[in-house]
């Protein structure tokens, strides 16, 4: 008979020890993770202890900001140029980014070809991408200084400055997506015998178009930046220098708002359209 | 009725078009602009040979070697401070913004064209405006940086929050973890490995960006490029443009193999 008081029924089941749960599992992306974060904010927590403040006032410098800031935004005016004059700079920075963007995504392109791990024999595409990296590293300004050298301060040097880096950035841009297109596609057309550029703007063209020009209109939002700023450093004309006059020269600083509004409408106007478009050809 | 004849024909024109139309934008800018193509080009060699010439660094330039890896340093320790500083902000804005965990739709609009405005400001009309109240020193060039980052950062960790972690977010809810609970817990964690990858982007940005900043506001690496370049000390500007370089590129194999790890 099974009686209740049989020590073998009533024992309890054992409950597994109450280990603490795992909530995460160590991996070398984790220590990786840990590691940069830490580094970072020492670096950091080490640079803001170690600045330089120049004995400024802290207090009274943004009190000042602010006072600078109010009449920069909230009393914008075109000041002594006049609203015509900065309409032009504008314009002229904007066709010195067009301009130097179509340079940049047509040599650009090219070059890609030529860089790509799937198109080119591996000598002249790495020595081509580390060309482009060492000429990417410059920063533009730098580049822009060293062509007005050559040709003389303005809209030239600034033209072919600009350009070189676009070109350096472009190529690395483009032939990352290049590298991204399956092999299969190359090689089935190279079997049916079609010559190299064949290849290139029947297969690779019709395929990357949609990071081609969304990486072009990057690109161009980046040179309309880089514009303003080389006409301020480097005195290459358009809105830039009107910018560097108003706020380092004549201190009129209604003038800086006015012109710091009409480069925000611009650069939202290029960012709109660059959304647009990049809907329009994934949708494709 | 679509033959393959017609569709050749009607993406000819289409391509003669798009190249006649950019073409065309190209003469039009460059006789505005007054930009001769041909003196461009020949331009190109004259600078390299220049370069070559006057840019190499000689063996006095090695006194200025010292003073330009000083500042150097300083220029990427600011850069390094300035994102990480500018991130913080960026991630707390961004969470608030983003359409996964964010407020109603009038918040997120607000913070997009919050984002979208400190973006656009030109870097050069933040350091005119910062030097005047803050004189010429390591701090302007900080602040610069610091806006201009901010931004930027905003708008790409919006971006992140809303590819990776939108379903995380609506899973978690659906347990009945508090907000917060979510956020420290699955979101965050989620979207680290992203958010480094964008915070070494942006220090790397920050770098080549100071030296400009720089040259306008008289501090870090910049200042002592444009002061070798104003005084014709072509020498010593050319081992600055060479450290500049060197600089850089480490930055850019050691960020590339950190996100290698970490993605």
């Amino acid at each position: 008979m099974i009686s209740n008081s049989d020590e073998r029924l009533l024992t309890q089941p054992k409950s597994p020890k109450p280990n603490k749960i795992k909530l995460r599992n160590p991996s070398l992306s984790s220590y990786m993770i840990t590691g940069v974060i830490t580094f970072l904010i020492l670096t950091t927590a080490y640079t803001l202890t170690h600045l330089d403040a120049a004995n400024v006032k802290i207090g009274s410098a943004f009190s000042g900001l602010m006072m600078t800031l109010n009449q920069m935004f909230l009393q914008p005016s075109a000041g002594s140029d006049g609203i015509v004059m900065l309409l032009q700079a504008l314009g002229i920075s904007l066709l010195l980014s067009i301009m130097t963007t179509i340079i940049g995504a047509v040599v650009g392109f090219f070059l890609a070809v030529m860089a790509s791990k799937n198109l080119t024999n591996a000598w002249l595409g790495s020595g081509i991408r580390v060309f482009m990296a060492i000429v990417r590293a410059i920063p533009t300004i730098i580049w822009v200084l060293i062509f007005s050298i050559v040709c003389g301060l303005g809209t030239n040097a600034a033209i072919l400055g600009l350009s070189f880096h676009s070109v350096a950035y472009l190529t690395k841009a483009y032939s990352e997506s290049i590298e991204e297109i399956d092999q299969s596609t190359i090689e089935a057309l190279k079997v049916t015998g079609s010559k190299f550029w064949v290849i290139v703007f029947q297969a690779i063209w019709p395929t990357i178009i949609a990071s081609l020009v969304s990486w072009t209109f990057i690109r161009l939002e980046i040179n309309f930046a880089n514009a303003v700023a080389v006409g301020a450093a480097a005195g290459a004309g358009g809105i830039g220098y009107q910018l560097f006059v108003a706020s380092g020269m004549s201190f009129d600083f209604h003038e800086v708002g006015m012109i710091v509004y009409l480069i925000i409408a611009v650069a939202i106007l290029l960012e709109f359209i660059a959304v647009k478009l990049r809907k329009a050809y994934i949708a494709k | 009725m679509q033959t393959p004849v017609n569709y050749l024909a009607r993406k000819h024109w289409k391509q003669t078009g798009t190249i006649a139309l950019i073409g065309s934008i190209y003469l039009l800018s460059s006789w505005i602009l007054k930009f001769d193509g041909l003196t461009g080009i020949v331009a190109i060699p004259k600078a390299f040979s220049w370069l070559g010439i006057n840019f190499k660094p000689t063996a006095n330039s090695i006194h200025f070697l010292p003073t330009i890896w000083q500042k150097l340093i300083g220029t990427v320790l600011l850069a390094i401070a300035s994102t990480v500083v500018a991130s913080f902000i960026a991630i707390f804005v961004a969470l608030i913004g983003a359409k996964a965990t964010g407020g109603n739709a009038l918040v997120q609009t607000v913070v997009r064209g919050i984002a979208s405005f400190f973006r656009n400001i030109p870097l050069v009309a933040w350091a005119m405006i910062l030097l005047f109240s803050f004189k010429q020193s390591d701090f302007t060039g900080f602040l610069a940086l610091l806006l201009m980052s901010v931004g930027y950062l905003i708008r790409a960790f919006m971006e992140i929050i809303e590819d990776e972690a939108s379903e995380t977010m609506l899973a978690l809810k659906a347990t009945g973890a508090s907000y917060f609970q979510v956020i420290f817990q699955a979101v965050l964690p989620q979207i680290m490995p992203s958010l480094i990858s964008w915070i070494l982007y942006m220090i790397e940005n920050n770098v080549r960006d100071a030296t400009l900043v720089g040259i306008l506001t008289g501090t870090g690496i910049g200042f002592v490029f444009d002061i070798y370049y104003k005084s014709f000390r072509f020498d010593a500007a050319g081992m600055t443009v060479l450290s500049i370089i060197v600089v850089v590129i480490v930055l850019e194999v050691l960020s590339n193999q950190i996100r290698k790890v970490i993605l």
